[in-house]
């Protein structure tokens, strides 16, 4: 048993298999065509970065992957997208379960109107029963996973709001993995941060790439290059192109991604 | 050194610019000084109207003096008076009203901000304005030819033969089923300020942040949880102030309590008995009162603000200790 997950893993990391596999994927919302048959491999256990101009569907297209866009009436995917090869757009696909598996970190942070334990631990009450001791334990795992337990260890009981803004986007992320999930989705998680904070978060995804699938969307192509392994290009609602990192930046297929790397537009 | 030159320049032949901006400061005093007047007429006019059904209600105030809050006796042929059936009957319809009301509202509030299509949200929002502009005459008359026969029918016979047996709780709904009465005019005005709260709730709602509740969603939290965990406490004093607008409005509602509440200088243990509030004795006797029995009304009046006061006060009291115990104040 040990050996063959151990064997598991060294496949993996040889060749790693892909987490998510989006197939043939269209999303509309009131009559406009917001992403346009997109195809894309996630790697698992990587940082995919997907880049592009304002409104080419790069947040829309990460929205679809935890089904958060449905709270929202009028917008609808069609096509395929296989989370370890179940079709998590299939309606049958309970959400609960869909978003214990995929985590999801805003632009902006938002801690919720609560303590700062209270923010961890209700994220886990939602999927799981545990004891007093127990669930202190996982708030404690999740908040040091974040990197932020030596900050407020102290003062967990006091309110999420008084954190600073890089503070709360942590508590965002240390909420999202407290529910052990395998894929964490980031959208622009640090626009709102100053750049102290935004190294921190970045070093953070660096730490956490080890054990989750990570899929950033970013607005900043110099974070893109600095922190993930494989970057898509998106543009006007399609995927133009999508590969390792470097070779997107430095030796491009297509010439839109040309133009948009070096400055041309956007 | 430069700029000492520069105003002695600008004494002798004023610019465009400078004139310009003299006028400017002098318009935004003015503007300063009538957004003042408005807010201060607004205190003037509360303690005009609280000062006037003082001194109006004096000589009961302070000829009966406590005897005026502590009887219920009410005889304009002895010119006797004491408050307390009005009192009672005004407090105990309003807390029937807001029990039975703010569950409703918050169920439309919830309704419209989370769960209604887009289309059908605009339809609803203007269907409870629609609702909240109904004149109070026309509830009272609907009260009276239409849901008081109900209640006297249906209702009252129904809640004597289930509850009337029980002990304690059956007190309250023991009686002949008179159809008038507390609980017919706490209904009543249940319905009133319905669409008052659900206005406000709704209002409140949708100005909690999207993302807030978007990532709340993202951890897999219900539509339930969202609202009962995220929604509720990011909105709590805008929710209860919205609460207390309403049982502002049912404390101080006139004629839709008239017409069902019986007025009967009575305080019984059944709910179904008839009884009084403070704006209905004023309206029904205020046509023949003179002397001591207009003093006792205007008295009456007088109270209304005291415990309008009150209630404003104990929700006050109520959020500071609801934020100190979440450790946000």
């Amino acid at each position: 048993m040990t050996e063959l997950a151990a064997a598991l893993h060294t496949a993996d990391t040889l060749a790693p298999r892909n987490h998510i596999e989006v197939r043939g994927l269209d999303f509309h919302y009131h009559g406009h065509h917001a992403l346009k048959n997109i195809t894309l491999d996630i790697p698992a256990r990587q940082v995919t970065a997907i880049i592009g101009p304002s409104g080419c569907g790069k947040s829309t297209l990460l929205r679809v992957f935890n089904r958060i866009y449905a709270m929202h009436p009028g917008l609808r995917a069609s096509g395929q997208v296989l989370l370890d090869g179940e079709n998590i757009l299939d309606p049958r696909y309970s959400l609960n379960r869909l978003r214990s598996k995929v985590g999801m970190v805003f632009q902006k942070p938002v801690p919720f109107p609560m303590t700062i334990f209270e923010n961890v631990a209700w994220a886990i009450r939602h999927h799981e029963r545990l004891g007093r001791s127990d669930l202190e334990r996982r708030v404690e795992e999740a908040l040091r996973s974040a990197a932020l337990w030596d900050e407020v260890k102290d003062k967990l009981k006091g309110s999420a709001l008084g954190l600073s803004g890089g503070q709360q986007q942590r508590l965002c992320i240390a909420r999202c993995i407290a529910l052990r999930p395998e894929v964490l989705l980031l959208d622009e998680p640090t626009s709102a941060l100053d750049p102290i904070a935004t190294g921190r978060i970045e070093q953070l995804i660096e730490e956490l790439k080890s054990e989750f699938t990570i899929v950033i969307v970013t607005h900043n192509m110099q974070q893109a290059a600095r922190i993930s392994d494989r970057t898509a290009f998106m543009y006007l609602g399609e995927l133009i192109e999508v590969d390792a990192t470097e070779k997107i930046f430095t030796a491009p297929a297509r010439k839109q991604t040309e133009d948009y790397i070096t400055g041309r537009y956007g | 050194m430069t700029s000492a030159s520069s105003s002695t320049m600008v004494i002798a032949t004023p610019a465009p610019a400078t004139r310009r901006a003299e006028r400017d400061a002098r318009r935004d005093r003015w503007f300063a000084r009538a957004l003042k007047a408005s807010a201060l007429l607004v205190l003037a006019v509360l303690l005009g109207a609280a000062l006037s059904t003082l001194w109006g209600g004096r000589e009961v105030l302070f000829g009966e003096g406590l005897r005026f809050l502590a009887s219920s006796e009410w005889n304009p042929v002895d010119d006797r008076y004491g408050a307390l059936a009005p009192i009672f009957g005004t407090v105990l319809t309003s807390i029937i009203a807001i029990v039975l009301a703010v569950p409703v509202a918050f169920g439309i509030a919830l309704f419209l901000t989370e769960i209604a299509p887009e289309w059908m949200r605009a339809w609803f929002s203007a269907a409870i304005e629609l609702l909240a502009a109904i004149p109070s005459i026309i509830y009272g008359m609907w009260g009276l030819f239409v849901f008081v026969p109900f209640m006297a029918e249906q209702v009252q016979p129904a809640l004597t033969a289930v509850l009337g047996e029980l002990p304690l709780l059956g007190a309250l709904f023991s009686g002949p089923p008179l159809g008038l009465g507390i609980l017919t005019a706490g209904i009543v005005l249940a319905v009133m300020i319905v669409p008052f709260i659900a206005a406000v709730m709704r209002e409140v709602f949708l100005a909690v942040p999207g993302r807030l509740k978007e990532s709340a969603r993202a951890l897999g939290a219900t539509t339930w949880e969202v609202v009962w965990h995220i929604v509720l406490p990011a909105t709590r004093s805008a929710v209860i102030g919205g609460i207390f607008l309403g049982l502002g409005r049912a404390l101080g509602e006139t004629m839709a309590v008239t017409f069902v509440l019986g007025n009967a200088y009575d305080i019984q243990a059944s709910l179904l008995m008839p009884g009084t509030s403070i704006s209905s004795s004023i309206a029904n006797e205020f046509n023949e009162a003179v002397g001591n029995h207009r003093s006792a009304l205007l008295a009456l009046g007088f109270l209304l603000f005291v415990v309008t006061f009150f209630v404003l006060l104990i929700a006050r009291v109520m959020l500071r200790r609801l934020a100190r115990r979440e450790g946000t104040a």
